[in-house]
């Protein structure tokens, strides 16, 4: 047997070996080793050095101590990037409820908990458009991206 | 030549395929948010406790990663290998080095459920429930103050009764749990045979008919066509947001923030609107419902001149909370959604 007829064993031990690729949950979370201020500040910015743009913070706490409801820092973080988000709604306008992206943080004592949702739960409203489905693969890489640097306080 | 470096090449992420798994960066990147860096506690339970490590044995925490908790937050990690699970479980124990890990033992503690069943209703239920339910709500802040570090757990969650051997439901009574308030029976008098009548009428909670089962599949968003303009029927919601006992937060464009004012699409609007009093409930419920806040419809106008109404289907991102309580304000909220947007749209 020469080392080419070898060569496909080899490789199928080689990724056998590998094992299964560790899948994200649909909800995905983080806890930033920071205090809430300088959390919201670190991931506004590691939000843009992803190349999207905070559109708006809603700051649910601030709402609910005006109705006299006790609680602790909870703010929503809108962002996206303005011509994929105008683009993608002219090809699938039923998209919109779910955009602009947003990312939940609340504070935790110490610390701050992030999460959102993965984007690529959306595949189903257009599966056959395969550059739809490698944005939402994109997005989603993205948020991994944002909430390990926030997890690693980078 | 070629073929060595070629297997040298393939060999070299193998390596680092077959070295041992993190568990102290596995535990960072999947259970951390939850349980905390160290394994304090949070929205989880706190797993570096000297008592919980004294009676928990490996297979407890084994089982509990692969089942999770269905309906009760802890997600089960059907992803991950065995030698990950393992990896993680080994930092758990790392928490507490001194505590060694209690035998795994599977064999059942003999004893009269019937007589359990009393004792839990006198010793148990005030915390963990008639049906052994287990607390309501979760979250620190929220829904407890910080310092009262645990929700009590639901004995009958098919996740728990999975993970949890008779031995360790056994250790767990005796011991107790100093810094939550589950107590130590053998300090409150028990004797052994008590505990073991417990242990068979725990085990009789597991098998109570109407354990959770996820949320049936839902589509991502719920859609009306509306006869109005795109600007009459924005009033028709804001109209409809009061009428359900809403408020209006704000109206804008879809793009705002992400344009320049005055360069947004005109056809895109959000309604923003919120009950502080629903929004604090579901906050106390799951503290990671923001995805849901505020309260938001869209009103598109589509290229053939229609407009479309449309929110995101509670009833559909309520799968990924694992969380039983939270399905029950999700349906809730579906049916708000559906009221107001029906009534925009008459």
């Amino acid at each position: 047997m020469s080392h080419w007829q070898t060569l496909p064993f080899v490789l199928f031990l080689l990724l056998a070996a590998l094992g299964r690729p560790v899948l994200a949950d649909d909800l995905l979370m983080a806890r930033a080793p920071h205090p809430f201020p300088e959390a919201m500040l670190d991931l506004q910015t590691a939000i843009a050095e992803h190349g999207y743009h905070v559109s708006h913070v809603q700051r649910v706490d601030v709402g609910l101590g005006r109705s006299g409801f006790k609680t602790d820092k909870y703010r929503i973080v809108f962002f996206g990037k303005a011509d994929e988000v105008r683009e993608l709604l002219q090809r699938h306008p039923a998209l919109a409820p779910y955009l602009p992206l947003k990312i939940t943080l609340f504070a935790e004592a110490d610390d701050t908990l992030l999460t959102t949702f993965d984007p690529t739960m959306l595949t189903r409203l257009a599966p056959q458009d395969a550059d739809f489905i490698l944005r939402l693969k994109r997005w989603k890489n993205d948020l991994r991206s944002i909430f390990h640097e926030m997890r690693e306080g980078d | 030549m070629r073929l060595a470096l070629l297997i040298l090449l393939l060999a070299l992420p193998l390596a680092g395929a077959l070295a041992a798994p993190d568990g102290a960066r596995l535990f960072r990147e999947h259970c951390s948010a939850c349980h905390g860096f160290d394994g304090q506690g949070g929205m989880g339970l706190p797993l570096s406790l000297p008592d919980f490590l004294a009676v928990a044995d490996d297979a407890y925490l084994t089982r509990t990663i692969r089942h999770g908790r269905p309906g009760r937050l802890m997600p089960a990690f059907r992803e991950l290998g065995d030698s990950q699970v393992q990896a993680i479980v080994g930092f758990i124990r790392g928490l507490q080095p001194g505590i060694p890990a209690p035998p795994s033992n599977d064999e059942p503690v003999a004893g009269d459920a019937r007589r359990g069943a009393d004792l839990y209703r006198k010793h148990c239920q005030r915390c963990h429930g008639a049906d052994g339910w287990g607390g309501r709500g979760t979250g620190v802040t929220f829904s407890r103050p910080r310092d009262f570090p645990v929700m009590p757990p639901a004995l009958n969650n098919p996740g728990f009764q999975a993970a949890a051997s008779d031995r360790f439901i056994r250790r767990t009574l005796l011991h107790g749990r100093r810094g939550t308030p589950m107590p130590s029976f053998r300090e409150r008098g028990l004797s052994e045979q008590d505990v073991d009548d417990i242990v068979r009428y725990v085990r009789q909670l597991g098998r109570a008919p109407g354990s959770w089962r996820p949320p049936a599949e839902q589509p991502p968003v719920l859609m009306f066509d509306s006869p109005y303009s795109l600007a009459q029927t924005v009033a028709n919601i804001k109209r409809a947001v009061v009428g359900n006992n809403f408020r209006t937060v704000r109206v804008q464009p879809l793009e705002t923030g992400l344009r320049p004012p005055g360069e947004e699409s005109p056809g895109q609007y959000v309604i923003f609107f919120c009950n502080f009093e629903f929004a604090n409930r579901a906050l106390g419920l799951d503290p990671r419902v923001g995805l849901f806040l505020p309260c938001q419809i869209t009103v598109l106008k589509t290229a053939d001149g229609g407009v479309k109404v449309m929110s995101m289907n509670p009833k559909f991102m309520s799968r990924i909370y694992n969380n039983r309580e939270l399905d029950e304000a999700c349906d809730e909220m579906h049916d708000l959604y559906l009221s107001i947007m029906e009534e925009a749209t008459l």
